[in-house]
């Protein structure tokens, strides 16, 4: 379970998080959706620490990570997979080589056993045979894939995703949600999803806060979500005319 | 401006050399930018390299018109003026460009494609594995450059000196090999190891801090061989004073 305690961040004179909190519980699909601006990528960065917040805590099962050192903060990271939104594959290795990368510099296996896990997270992703491509050899579907699989190569108990549906075809948007969220249930992974896309928030959002203006607007699950009447919310969700008109059958 | 800048390359260069989390990955890192910065770069020092002392004979020769002078004064002064200054330095500005540009825009995109923060997220230290490999390529195969580069220099000049007549072949090696000061070859290796040194953690300071996408990472490429290419010419001089 990862815990966030009123984390605020700015950018200058830019507030982009003013007090957010909020408890992502494992083997669930966690979703922090918002337009634009709204500073989804700037709290997951936060979260992962990448960025620093200016005030509030950060907790993985109950352990405080924003005080901690960058040694000490590495026990920590070696439990986190991410997938990044243009999947931040290395461009000078394979696949293989990418998905391995984690294994080689922190595991003492020996070359076989880490090649049967490579074989693994690639069947996982549904991408056996592959290894020997590179990622300009690759659609952005198996991009990400890819980028899957090498989050998941190193066994996380967490997992975060960002913008992962974007720049995909629908049709392989939700193969990738369900990915996911197959993932998540299978490994009871603490999974956070930072997404604006719609099908995925219908699709697999368990536990969902919606970000607008830098605060946590509002929370629920995808049920819920089609039942709210809060406006901002109401604007974002169902902003396509599709969307207003299948409101109602959610 | 400057002294931020300056601070961030300390506290940058200071995460440079925390320890490895795998000494084997480095090592084979290590060797593959000695392929690349030392093997690579062979081919045009060694052109450059023998053109500059071809050059620097004939205009050694034209300058010392007068019967007081003995031709053999050629040869001296194109042997410690390319092991002192051209081969260090020329060398150091040519890889500056070479190698500096290509530093720069390889972690350059790797910041934009967002690979060093893959690299954090999976709690491996981004300066460390993605700049210490370079730093001890540079400083290791710099200074072996530069010694290619003081030996072809010498033989450009010979072979300049003679092809054009300007000095005979037994004048130019007498002048070589009279009074040499080995000390001169302690100066020039203490240039090219802090050469290396300017080369490898210029553009890989100014590639890591990019921000933005493929402009940001072709101007950093810029500043990185411009600002490397002044801290070379500003430690040389700091050298020689120092060390001469």
């Amino acid at each position: 379970m990862i815990e966030i305690k009123d984390i605020y961040k700015a950018f200058g004179d830019n507030e982009v998080l003013k007090g957010i909190s909020g408890k992502f519980e494992a083997g669930v699909t966690n979703l922090i959706i918002g337009g634009s601006g709204s500073g989804k990528t700037t709290l997951l960065k936060c979260m992962i620490g990448l960025h620093q917040p200016d005030q509030g805590t950060v907790e993985y099962d109950g352990r405080e990570f924003t005080q901690l050192n960058f040694q000490e903060r590495i026990e920590i990271r070696k439990e986190i997979g991410m997938l990044f939104q243009g999947s931040a594959l290395f461009d000078s290795m394979t696949v293989e080589e990418n998905i391995m990368f984690p294994l080689n510099m922190f595991t003492e296996q020996p070359f076989r056993e880490k090649l049967d896990r490579v074989n693994f997270c690639l069947e996982r992703v549904n991408l056996e045979g592959k290894n020997k491509l590179y990622p300009a050899e690759l659609s952005g579907g198996m991009k990400k894939r890819v980028g899957i699989a090498r989050a998941i190569a190193m066994n996380p108990k967490y997992l975060f995703c960002d913008e992962p549906n974007s720049g995909l075809d629908p049709k392989t948007s939700i193969v990738i949600d369900e990915l996911i969220k197959e993932l998540t249930e299978e490994y009871n992974t603490t999974t956070i999803v930072v997404t604006h896309d719609m099908n995925s928030v219908m699709g697999i959002g368990d536990y969902i806060i919606f970000l607008h203006e830098g605060k946590k607007f509002w929370e629920g699950s995808n049920k819920e979500i089609a039942k709210t009447d809060i406006e901002e919310l109401n604007d974002f969700v169902f902003a396509s005319r599709f969307m207003k008109a299948a409101k109602g059958k959610f | 401006m400057n002294f931020t800048n300056f601070g961030k390359y300390i506290l940058l260069l200071k995460a440079v050399f925390r320890k490895p989390e795998k000494l084997k990955i480095y090592v084979k890192a290590i060797f593959q930018q000695m392929d690349f910065i030392g093997v690579g770069s062979l081919g045009l020092i060694s052109i450059i390299s023998t053109f500059i002392g071809a050059v620097m004979t004939l205009q050694i020769a034209f300058q010392l018109v007068s019967d007081f002078i003995p031709k053999t004064i050629i040869g001296s002064v194109n042997r410690d003026s390319s092991i002192l200054e051209l081969s260090p330095t020329i060398s150091a500005i040519v890889l500056a460009g070479k190698i500096g540009s290509a530093i720069s825009s390889e972690i350059g995109t790797m910041r934009v494609t967002e690979q060093i923060d893959a690299l954090e997220i999976m709690g491996i230290n981004a300066p460390g594995y993605l700049i210490l490999p370079k730093i001890i390529a540079g400083i290791t195969m710099v200074p072996v450059l530069v010694i290619i580069s003081m030996v072809l220099s010498i033989t450009g000049g010979y072979l300049g000196g003679t092809l054009s007549g300007a000095v005979s072949a037994a004048e130019y090696i007498q002048g070589v090999t009279t009074d040499f000061n080995p000390y001169t070859i302690t100066v020039a290796l203490t240039k090219a190891f802090v050469f290396g040194f300017i080369i490898t953690s210029v553009p890989a300071y100014e590639g890591f801090y990019v921000k933005g996408g493929a402009l940001e990472v072709a101007q950093a490429s810029t500043r990185a061989v411009v600002v490397s290419c002044i801290s070379i010419l500003a430690c040389d001089y700091l050298v020689t004073q120092l060390l001469l």
